[in-house]
C-alpha cells in the first residue's frame, strides 16, 4: 500500500507540466478596429519595437498600469517604439467610459470577438507581449505588480538598441 | 449577553481523528498542487477600504444597537491588514430572562485584526479576535490557506480556528429604591467557567462557465467545557407549585461536535443581474439536524444596486431538550434552551447600495452608502410561552401557546475605497 | 493498513495523478472571458460589514453553525 503511494508521488514529481502554447518565433499577424477609427494591423508596425498590452476595464491591475504604459509610450515612441493596447471585452462600452476618465495616447484596439486573445493564447490579465523590429516575439510578461514597469523598460531599451 | 451562542456537545474521538486525517490530506493535496502554479502568476490582494456601519436588532423583547468600524489597507503588494472594532449595546430582556429576572442594559466590544499574505497563487491568512462583555470573554485565533488552481478557475481553501471562552454569571450587588439593579458583579458561587472551540473547514470554489460559479464548504466544529447558559433554567412539572411547574438549572453535555456542509451557486443573468442559491445541511452529536436554504436576487440600476433575499431554516431539537420535564432530574442532561428546540424560521431581506462621488477628494476611488433590512420569523414547535401560563384559566406549561418571535434588523453603512 | 487508511491513500494518489494531468489542462473560461464573474454583483460577499452582523444574529438564534464562507471567483487577474 505504502509503495503505491510513494510511486504515485514519485511519478508526480517527475512529470513536468507543459506551459500552454504561447507563441514563440514570428508574432501572429492580425488587424482590429481602432478606437481612433479605422482598422489597425500589426504589419503596419514592422521595423518598430512593439509592445502589445492585453487589458480589460474590469481588471484592477490592468487599470493600475495604464498610466505607466502611457508614460513609457510617450518616452520611447520617438526611438521607434510602439505600444498597442488590445481591449479584450466583448462589449466595449465600459472600456470607452474608463478611457474617457483616464485617457491614454497610445492606440487602443477592440478585440470584441476574442480572435487576437485566442491567437496569442492570452494566459492571464494583463499580459504584455514584446515584439522586436523583425516581428518576432521576444518576451511575454504575465500580470502586473507595482515595479513590473522596470522590467518593461529593460526589455524595451534592449530591443530598441538592436 | 443574550446573543451568546449556545453550547455544544462532545466530540466523538473517531470524529476528531477523521477530521484531522481529512485536514492533513487536503493540506498535502494543496501543497502538491502548489508545485504546479506558474511562478510569475499571482492572486490579487483585497482592496483597501474603510467602512462604518450602524445596525439595530429589534425583537423578542430586546433591542441591540451595534456600531462597527472596519479598515483594510495593503502594505506593499504582498500584505493586506484588516482591523475592525465593533460595539453592541443590548437592552431589554428576552422571554428567557423575563421568566426569571428583570430587563438589563449591557455592552459588548469586539476587536479583530487579520493579516493576509500573498505568495504566487497562495494566500495565507492569520487573524485574532477579542470579544468582551461583562459576563463573557472570548479570544479567537484563526489561520487559513487559499490557493488558486487550474487557470484560476478553482480555489481551494483550508481554515482552522481556535477559540478560548471565559464564562461568568452576573448578579446584582445593590438594588436602588425602585428595585432596579445599581451594581452588577460576577456571581462568586458561579465563579469562572471555560469553554474551548476548534473549527476545521475546507472549501472549494469552482468557476463553471463564464456566467456561473459554485462554492462548496464543509466545516467541523468541536466544543469542550462548560457549554450551558448561566441564565437559562429548565422547567419541570410540579403540582405543588402555583404555576404548575418549577425551575431548575440547565445541564448540557460538556462536549459537542458538529458538521455542516453547504453550497453557494451564483449565476449571471444576461441583462446584468445575479441570482444566488444557497443550501446547507447541519448535524451534530447533540442530535440536532438543521437545513438552511436561501435564494437571492441582485439587480443593479444606474448608480444603484438592489438585492432581495429569502431564507428558510428548520431544525430538530437536541436529544436532551424538553419544554417541560416530568420531574426534576428526569435526565442527566436537561435543557429548555429554545435555540436547541424544534422550529422553523423564514426570513426576508432587502438592501440598496448607492454609489456616489466625493468632490475634490481624488484619493477616494469609490464610495457607497448602503441600507439593509432583514425580517426574521421564528416559529417554535416545542417551546411554549411560559409567560402565558395561567393555571386559573387552565393554561399549563404543557398546553400554553407555542412561542414565536418576529425580529427586525436595520442596517446603514458607508464604504470608501481608496 | 486499515480500510479507511487504504481508501484515503488511494484517493490521495488518484488526485495527485489527476493533478499532474490537469496542470496542462486548458481553462475552459479564458481570462479575457471573466468579465461577468469579475462584476461586483457576482461576488459572494459584497457587503462584509452587513453580513457580519446578520450572520452573527443567525449564529446565535440558530443551532446550526459553520460552512458559510466562500473564497474565489473574481477577475482572475494576474
Amino acid at each position: 500500500m505504502k509503495r503505491i503511494v510513494i510511486r504515485s508521488l514519485a511519478a508526480l514529481l517527475v512529470a513536468v507540466p507543459a506551459l500552454a502554447g504561447l507563441p514563440q518565433g514570428p508574432a501572429p499577424s492580425f488587424s482590429l478596429p481602432s478606437r481612433a477609427g479605422g482598422t489597425v494591423s500589426l504589419a503596419q508596425f514592422r521595423g518598430q519595437v512593439v509592445m502589445i498590452n492585453f487589458w480589460a476595464s474590469w481588471c484592477g491591475p490592468c487599470r493600475q498600469e495604464m498610466p505607466l504604459l502611457d508614460d513609457i509610450y510617450k518616452h520611447y515612441s520617438k526611438l521607434g517604439f510602439s505600444l498597442i493596447g488590445v481591449n479584450v471585452e466583448p462589449d466595449s462600452k465600459s472600456a470607452e467610459q474608463w478611457l474617457k476618465q483616464t485617457p491614454v495616447s497610445f492606440p487602443i484596439l477592440f478585440d470584441t470577438q476574442s480572435v487576437v486573445s485566442k491567437l496569442y493564447g492570452v494566459p492571464g490579465m494583463p499580459t504584455s507581449v514584446f515584439i522586436d523590429r523583425k516581428g518576432n516575439v521576444r518576451l511575454i510578461h504575465q500580470s502586473y505588480r507595482p515595479g513590473d514597469e522596470n522590467e518593461y523598460l529593460n526589455e524595451i531599451r534592449a530591443l530598441v538598441r538592436e | 449577553m443574550q446573543l451568546r451562542p449556545s453550547a455544544f456537545t462532545a466530540p466523538h474521538p473517531r470524529a476528531r481523528r477523521a477530521a484531522t486525517t481529512v485536514a492533513r490530506l487536503a493540506l498535502l493535496v494543496l501543497l502538491v498542487a502548489g508545485l504546479y502554479s506558474a511562478p510569475t502568476r499571482t492572486a490579487v490582494l483585497p482592496e483597501d477600504e474603510v467602512d462604518y456601519s450602524t445596525s439595530q436588532y429589534v425583537g423578542g423583547g430586546q433591542v441591540i444597537d451595534g456600531k462597527t468600524w472596519l479598515l483594510r489597507k495593503s502594505i506593499g503588494d504582498k500584505v493586506s491588514v484588516e482591523y475592525s472594532h465593533l460595539t453592541d449595546v443590548v437592552s431589554g430582556a428576552s422571554i428567557d430572562v423575563m421568566l426569571y429576572a428583570s430587563p438589563y442594559v449591557e455592552q459588548r466590544t469586539q476587536d479583530s485584526l487579520n493579516l493576509e499574505y500573498l505568495s504566487g497563487k497562495t494566500t495565507y491568512s492569520v487573524g485574532f479576535t477579542h470579544s468582551y462583555e461583562p459576563d463573557y470573554r472570548s479570544n479567537t485565533a484563526n489561520f487559513s490557506i487559499s490557493e488558486d488552481m487550474f487557470g484560476d478557475l478553482t480555489t481551494v481553501t483550508m481554515s482552522f480556528r481556535r477559540t478560548w471562552n471565559d464564562v461568568y454569571k452576573m448578579e446584582c450587588a445593590m438594588h436602588s429604591a425602585s428595585g432596579e439593579c445599581e451594581d452588577k458583579i460576577h456571581d462568586p458561587d458561579f465563579g469562572e467557567k471555560t469553554m474551548d472551540e476548534r473549527s476545521y473547514a475546507v472549501g472549494l470554489t469552482q468557476i463553471l462557465t463564464r456566467n456561473s460559479i459554485l462554492s462548496v464548504n464543509d466545516e467541523i466544529i468541536t466544543d469542550m467545557g462548560w457549554l450551558s447558559n448561566p441564565y437559562r433554567d429548565i422547567i419541570y412539572l410540579d403540582p405543588t407549585s402555583g404555576r404548575g411547574f418549577s425551575t431548575g438549572p440547565e445541564t448540557d453535555p460538556s462536549t459537542r461536535t458538529s458538521n455542516a456542509i453547504g453550497g453557494d451557486y451564483k449565476y449571471y443573468l444576461p441583462y446584468r443581474a445575479a441570482i444566488d442559491a444557497q443550501y446547507r445541511y447541519y448535524f451534530d452529536t447533540w442530535g440536532i439536524h438543521a437545513s438552511t436554504a436561501q435564494l437571492g436576487y441582485t439587480q443593479p440600476w444606474r448608480k444603484w444596486i438592489f438585492d432581495v433575499t429569502g431564507r428558510y431554516y428548520t431544525q430538530t431539537h437536541a436529544s436532551f431538550y424538553n419544554n417541560a420535564f416530568a420531574y426534576a432530574d428526569e435526565q442527566n442532561f436537561e435543557s429548555r434552551n429554545r435555540e436547541l428546540s424544534t422550529y422553523h424560521s423564514h426570513s426576508v431581506g432587502a438592501g440598496a447600495t448607492y454609489e456616489f462621488k466625493i468632490p475634490h477628494v481624488s484619493w477616494i476611488q469609490k464610495s457607497t452608502a448602503n441600507i439593509r433590512y432583514d425580517r426574521i420569523w421564528i416559529d417554535y414547535e416545542d417551546f411554549n410561552d411560559a409567560l402565558l401560563v395561567n393555571t386559573g384559566n387552565g393554561i399549563t406549561i404543557e398546553n400554553a401557546p407555542l412561542y414565536s418571535v418576529d425580529l427586525r434588523i436595520y442596517q446603514f453603512f458607508i464604504s470608501l475605497w481608496f | 493498513m486499515r480500510p479507511l487508511r487504504v481508501c484515503c491513500a488511494l484517493v490521495l494518489a488518484a488526485s495527485a495523478v489527476a493533478l499532474a494531468g490537469c496542470s496542462s489542462m486548458q481553462p475552459w473560461v479564458k481570462p479575457y472571458e471573466r468579465e461577468h464573474l469579475a462584476d461586483t454583483i457576482m461576488s459572494f460577499d459584497r457587503e462584509p460589514v452587513a453580513s457580519m452582523f446578520t450572520d452573527h444574529v443567525y449564529e446565535v438564534r440558530n443551532a446550526a453553525r459553520g460552512a458559510t464562507g466562500a473564497a474565489g471567483g473574481g477577475c482572475g487577474c494576474n
